[in-house]
This record gives structure tokens, sequence and C-alpha cells, in this order.
């Protein structure tokens, strides 16, 4: 399943590779990865989405947590996130492209439906922005496709999440969630007092 | 040392910072070997006469010597090489220490800043190399960084869970000036980790099994050294009368001669301490991390217990067995809040020293010792002598040589590893923490005779003895001439079987006894000590091992014994890889031992 880490770092040269190296050391595969500035001066903040066993949340958070490197961890799969992306998409829209001279107006109306936003007018092409939760950008994607545009580039930035604020029991059930899911201070995944019995083991005694 | 300002802080160069920062964190000794982008912190070495360097004769040396004095000592060991090979010859060194949780700073020189990345003369990406194998590295382009980084890298080594730390230095940062302060360099108070966790709540379930338990063990383990915790472990086992199983690198932790301690778990374990685990309804795993060589076979590893961990590392929780309650935390400070809770439980008080109250209690004991009795008839220490030298009777006889004088607790073993390590582990009764000395983790050859310099540096006034095998000491044999430029007093044992024994044994079980490439030559060490300048001795019969011993021991000077012993000779018990701890291969009831001394 995926993982998704939301970890506050130092801003220093090398901090990526470490955390990177983290992740390849256990032969884990980072779907996707943003890093940029935080609320603080001197610390980064990093959005890692990673395909792992459903219970390996420990062993990553607690393996991140061993960078000297790292501030904060905060596993956010299991909790309620804000989860967002932003995609460029580049489609071919000239007299040539497979719906004509009426391309353009259909990528209008289509990145209206999506909001997408117009960023680039070219006489071959359109260029579309979008931000949404990856689904939704999939969703774009695809209508795309199978409409039978010709996407020319397509560029992701990858998952940014930020845990909700505290809210109240009622709202936490329209969301979905379990009130002590929510607690920022809480971990619910990775409290040792509960540990998950399920946490995938190694079994085999390797030579 | 030359200007002053700001409020007597000097101004220093990089260099010189250096050595006033290592000296300001207690630093005394220092292993490395000098090159081109190291040179500005070797010239101002003679101004620092507190700190003593010693001339290596390879880098690898230097990181096991640093390592070894971090052992034997537990300070901080520091080492020291220059840029490009000095500093890949280091990383050998740090992932002994890396594995085995041993503190330790390395400093290495490295080209200028301004051709940092043009594949510069002698210039290597060594803190890019030693990512995987450093608890963290820094790489330092500015004089001023200096004494902040080390500062910052010593409190690295040494806190939570301990590791080696690298420096890299580039040659401009040690030629510029900077003015230095050591106190204003201190870091930041290392903060709690987030994920320690010792609840009230985990507390009261690992005092509610405890309680419940019929057949608890102690697993005893490294971090119970690197927390000194001895004594409340000791606390711990003695008033609930828990047998006590212990890792390789936890030996000596508790008293070998103790009724509770067992001895040594694992691959190479004595069976009574394995079938005690295999059998226990409560593990109790201290400082220790559920290495593969001691749990053999996962699926089938001690299947009826609950299992309480106490480590510093929450990533070690669930690593490899599941447990039932971890504690996360220092080993001594989790110990201290659990013991008063757990005091109304004893079974028996340690003011009375009544025999205990509880008759299953006693009788799990007994059991384990009834096991321990049927095991011990094939240990071939008890076997007559038959005119034939085993690697298992030197080293036995070096600890009773040792005993008899009286030396046992001045005594440190530094072993190498393979057959002769695992002998040691078995045969030598280890006392006292720290006495024992061995790449554990990373299972270095070569390790023994350098870190046996540095534990020598660590502890000038013990005996140290260097236990390796024919193959691993001539590894790093060449350091035998730093034991002569440093009029070092170190003993050593070469357990010489013309073999890789370990491959051999592992070939004989498991390859058909298809040697390939474990027959190894040697040249006659009693001629290479001899070469030295070292005074040296062959021993071939059971009847010199003491007497031999004994004036190497008292010489006051290095002496080399090569002990000729028998060739194929196999370490018991030993459980294949893949196998359950309770599956071990016993020493053979048939003897082949004795069966080739009848053919003699």
């Amino acid at each position: 399943m995926l993982h998704t880490f939301v970890a506050l770092v130092q801003d220093k040269p090398g901090v990526l590779t470490r955390v990177a190296s983290l992740f390849r050391r256990l032969s884990i595969n980072i779907v996707s990865l943003t890093v940029g500035e935080s609320e603080q001066a001197d610390a980064s903040r990093m959005t890692i989405v990673c395909e792992a066993h459903e219970n390996a949340g420990h062993r990553i958070k607690a393996s991140l947590y061993k960078l000297e490197t790292t501030i904060h961890v905060d596993d956010v799969n299991r909790s309620e996130a804000v989860v967002r992306e932003l995609c460029l998409i580049k489609v071919a829209a000239g007299p040539d492209s497979p719906h004509g001279l009426h391309s353009r107006s259909q990528v209008f109306e289509l990145a209206q439906v999506f909001r997408a936003r117009v960023v680039d007018l070219a006489p071959e092409s359109i260029m579309l922005e979008m931000t949404g939760s990856a689904s939704k950008i999939e969703g774009l994607i695809q209508v795309l496709r199978e409409s039978n545009y010709h996407i020319l580039e397509v560029s992701r930035t990858g998952r940014m999440a930020m845990r909700r604020g505290h809210h109240t029991n009622r709202v936490l059930k329209a969301l979905g969630t379990t009130p002590g899911g929510l607690h920022p201070a809480h971990f619910p995944t990775l409290d040792p007092d509960a540990l998950d019995p399920e946490e995938t083991l190694p079994n085999e005694f390797d030579d | 040392m030359t200007s002053t300002n700001n409020n007597q802080h000097p101004t220093l160069t990089g260099a010189e910072i250096l050595w006033a920062s290592l000296a300001g964190e207690g630093t005394t000794t220092v292993f490395g070997y000098p090159g081109g982008a190291i040179l500005p912190i070797y010239d101002a070495l003679r101004k620092f006469p507190t700190i003593h360097h010693i001339l290596v004769r390879h880098e690898q040396g230097a990181s096991h010597m640093a390592d070894g004095y971090a052992r034997a000592s537990g300070k901080v060991g520091v080492c020291m090489a220059t840029s490009g090979p000095g500093a890949t010859n280091l990383v050998t060194g740090l992932a002994t220490a890396m594995l085995d949780s041993i503190p330790m700073v390395a400093i290495t020189g490295q080209v200028s800043s301004k051709v940092l990345g043009s594949d510069a003369f002698q210039e290597v990406d060594i803190t890019g190399i030693t990512l995987p194998v450093t608890k963290h590295n820094f790489l330092v382009t500015r004089a001023e960084d200096i004494a902040p980084t080390i500062r910052e890298a010593f409190q690295i080594a040494r806190s939570g869970r301990p590791g080696p730390v690298l420096v890299d230095i580039t040659k401009d940062a040690q030629q510029a000036t900077a003015v230095y302060d050591f106190d204003a360099a201190a870091p930041a108070p290392a903060r709690p980790h987030p994920m320690l966790k010792a609840s009230s709540q985990s507390m009261r379930e690992a005092i509610e099994l405890i309680k419940q338990s019929k057949k608890p063990v102690i697993l005893a383990g490294h971090g119970i050294v690197e927390s000194g915790a001895e004594r409340e472990v000791l606390a711990l086992a003695e008033s609930l009368q828990i047998p006590i199983a212990t890792t390789l690198l936890g030996l000596g932790c508790i008293p070998a001669a103790h009724p509770l301690q067992l001895g040594m778990m694992g691959m190479h374990g004595e069976s009574w301490v394995n079938n005690a685990i295999q059998e226990a309804d409560l593990l109790l795993a201290l400082g220790m991390r559920f290495d593969d060589r001691v749990t053999g076979n996962l699926a089938s590893y001690s299947p009826s217990s609950k299992k309480i961990h106490i480590d510093i590392d929450p990533s070690e929780i669930n690593k490899n067995v599941r447990v039932d309650v971890a504690l996360i935390g220092d080993l001594k400070q989790v110990l201290q809040v659990l013991l008063p809770q757990l005091s109304p439980l004893s079974y028996r008080s340690a003011a009375e020293g009544s025999a205990s109250s509880n008759p299953r209690e006693s009788s799990w004991i007994s059991e384990i010792n009834a096991s321990k009795g049927n095991a011990a008839v094939r240990d071939i220490i008890n076997l007559p002598d038959n005119g034939h030298l085993y690697a298992a009777h030197v080293i036995h006889d070096i600890w009773q040589e040792a005993k008899a004088a009286g030396r046992l607790e001045q005594t440190i073993i530094v072993t190498d590893v393979g057959q002769h390590q695992m002998w040691e582990a078995q045969y030598f009764k280890h006392e006292s923490p720290r006495s024992l000395v061995t790449s554990g983790g990373l299972g270095t050859m070569g390790f023994a005779l350098p870190a046996a310099i540095g534990a020598k540096f660590a502890c000038p006034e013990k005996d140290v003895w260097v236990v390796a095998g024919d193959g691993g000491f001539q590894m790093t044999a060449s350091e035998l001439s730093t034991i002569q430029q440093e009029g070092l007093a170190i003993n050593i044992a070469v357990i010489n079987n013309g073999f890789l024994g370990m491959v051999r044994q592992w070939q004989e079980t498991f390859y058909d006894k298809n040697y390939s490439a474990s027959p190894i030559l040697s040249p006659d060490f009693v001629m290479l000590a001899a070469a030295h300048g070292m005074a040296g001795s062959n021993v071939s019969k059971r009847t010199d091992v003491i007497p031999t011993v004994t004036k190497a021991r008292t010489s006051g000077k290095p002496h080399l014994i090569n002990f000729s012993v028998e060739k194929e000779d196999g370490v018991y018990p030993m459980i294949a890889p893949g196998a359950a701890l309770h599956e071990m291969v016993r020493r053979p009831k048939h003897d082949p031992l004795l069966e080739t001394a009848e053919d003699a």
C-alpha cells in the first residue's frame, strides 16, 4: 500500500541523499518525494510517498528518525490529511492535431470542467495547470487520452500532504475518521504500546 | 597559537582548532596516517603535547585501533587519515564500529574546497561513500565550522545508540584561521528521541508479563555495557531468579561464574542456553537486537514465549522478532524505573538470601541445570589429554593461567573472526564487562591485532591478548611494527590450523568437504615476530601451553605464540542456517578427535 510521511528536516546539503538512501537500503520504491521550504527558516518539509507493506510504517518512521538531520516525522497514512498535487499537461492543439481546429475550444471546455488553468498557448499546443488530488489529475489525463487528444508532455510534482487541524467529532465522522486518529501529537500507527500484530517480519533465515 | 582577541579567545588555524577541539573533548590518543590533504593538521600536532598520535601501518588499522580503544575504555575512539585512499581504507573499520554501535570519530583530510568535485588528486567523495556505514558524517569547508562540528560529532558518537561519525575537512579549511572558542562551539543538548517510549502503561504490561511467567529468560546484549546497566540487570535477575543468556557482545556484562549466567546463546551457544530460550515462556531482551546469529530460524524462534524488548533504538523493535511489549529508552534508566515496581514480586529476598519460595521458579532453574550436566560431558575440555593440541585447550589454558595468576579481571582478550572467536566465547569465562573485544555484527577478519593496540592504549595496566587465526592475523599483521614502534607489551596467540577454519567447517558441513580456497599457507610466525624484534614461541603440545603463556604474560614485552593446533577441528554445538535454535548439531558422541588420537 502507499505510505505518506511528512518529514521536517534540516535545510542542508546532502539531506535529500540521506533520506533517499534510507529508502534505497530498505529496498522500498519512492513513488514521489517533494521537498521545499517550511515555516522554519532552517528546515525543509518533505512529503515522501512510498509503496511498502501495510505495516511497514513504524520501521520507516523509526529509520527516518535515525537520521541526525531529521527534526520531525509524521506518518499521515491512517489519519486525515489534505493531499495535493500540481500537474502541468501539454496537449497538441494545432490544425494538424486529431481534433483539428476544434481542439482548442474543446480543451478549454475540458479545463473548465476540471478546474484546470490554461497557462500557455502556442500555435501547436496548449499547456494546462491543475492542482488537486492525484485521482482528479488522473481523471483529466484519462479523459484527454480517451477523447483522443495527443498529450505531448506531463509533469507532476508528486503529492504534498498536511495533517488537518483539530475538528469536532461530528466533522471527523463526516470525514470518515475515528476521533483518536487526528490528535496532532499522537501517532496511532507508531505507538510501541500498540504494536501492530500484523507487522511485517522477515521469516526466512538468510544465509 | 598566535594572536589573541575577543576576550582571550585565540585566533587559530583550522588545523590547530581541530586538535584543540579534540583535546577539549578529552581525546588523548589518536590513531592515524598522514598524507597530502591532511598535512596542515599533522604540522600543527606538535603544538598539542597532551595528544599522543600513533602512526599505523594501514588506515584500516587506525580505524580498528580507535574501535578497540573505545570498546576497552567506553570513551570515544579517534582515528585520522588523509583524503582519497587513506579515507577509503577507513571504511571497513567504520562499518565494523557501526554494526556494533561503537562510539568513534574519524577525521579525514579532503582536497581544497575550490576543487571539490573536480576529480582532483586523491579526491574521493568520502561522505558519500561512508553514508551507510556511519551514524552521521560531515564535510567541513570553513575553519570556523571545525570546532562546532567536532563537538557535535562527539555528541552524536556517544549519545543514544552510539556509533561512528566521520568529519571530512578540506585542506583550505585546515589552513584558514578563525577565532577559537570551545565553549561557544558546544552543540545544542541532544533532544530526546521523539519515539522513546517507556510509558507507565507499557511498564504495567511488562510487570504483568513478568509476574505471570514461570520460565523467564533474560537475553543480555551489548546495550547493557553501553548503558552501564550491569548492576540493574543483575538486580533484576537475582531478585526474581531469572537465568541469563548472553549475546557474543554481551559476554562479561554478567560474570560467567554467576549461578544465573547460562552463557552465550545462538549459532554456537551451548545446548542448555538455546534450549532454555526455546522453552521459555518469557524473554526479556535487554539491549540486544535479535541478530540472525542468535535467533536461528525466526519462524520457530522461542515459539511459546511472550517477549519484552528494552532497547534505545526504536527501529529495532519488531525488526526481526515480534514482541509483546517494547520499552524504548536507555536501558539503565528504564530498569531503574522498572525495578522498584518489581521488588514486591521477589521470589527471594536479597537480604535474607533464602532459597526460592516459589517452587515453579526453582524447578525452571533446575530443569536448565539438569540439561547442562548432560551437555557438559561431551565438552572437549573434559576429555583426557591425548597428546594432540586443540584450539579449545589453548583458549581454556589462557583463561586458566590468567585465573591462577589472579589476573582475570585485568585481562582483555581481543579476538579476530572465525572458529577461534567462537571457541574463545565458549571457553574463556569473562567475569567483567569490556574484557572481550570482538567484531560481532560485521565479523571483520583482521580486526584483532589493531583493535588490541587500541585496547592496550585504553588500558595500559591490563594484560592484552590477541587471539587470532592464521588467516585473519595475516590480514593486518603489518601492525606488528606499530606495536614495536610504540613499545607495547601485547601478547599474541595465533591459533594456527593451516585453514580458514570456519570456512573449512562450513565446507565440511554444507559443501561436501570441498575445501575450495580454504587451505592457507602461512609464514613462520615466530620468525615474522623476530623480524620485528619481537619474542616468539612455537607450541604444539598441551603441556607447553601454560608455561609459555605465563612466560609471555610476565615478560613485560610483546610475545607471539604460534599454537599449531588440530587441523580439521569443528566448533560445536552448531545451528545450521535456517534451522531452529534447538535443532543444533551437538558435539560428536564418538569424538573424531579421540579417534584421530588413536590412529596416531
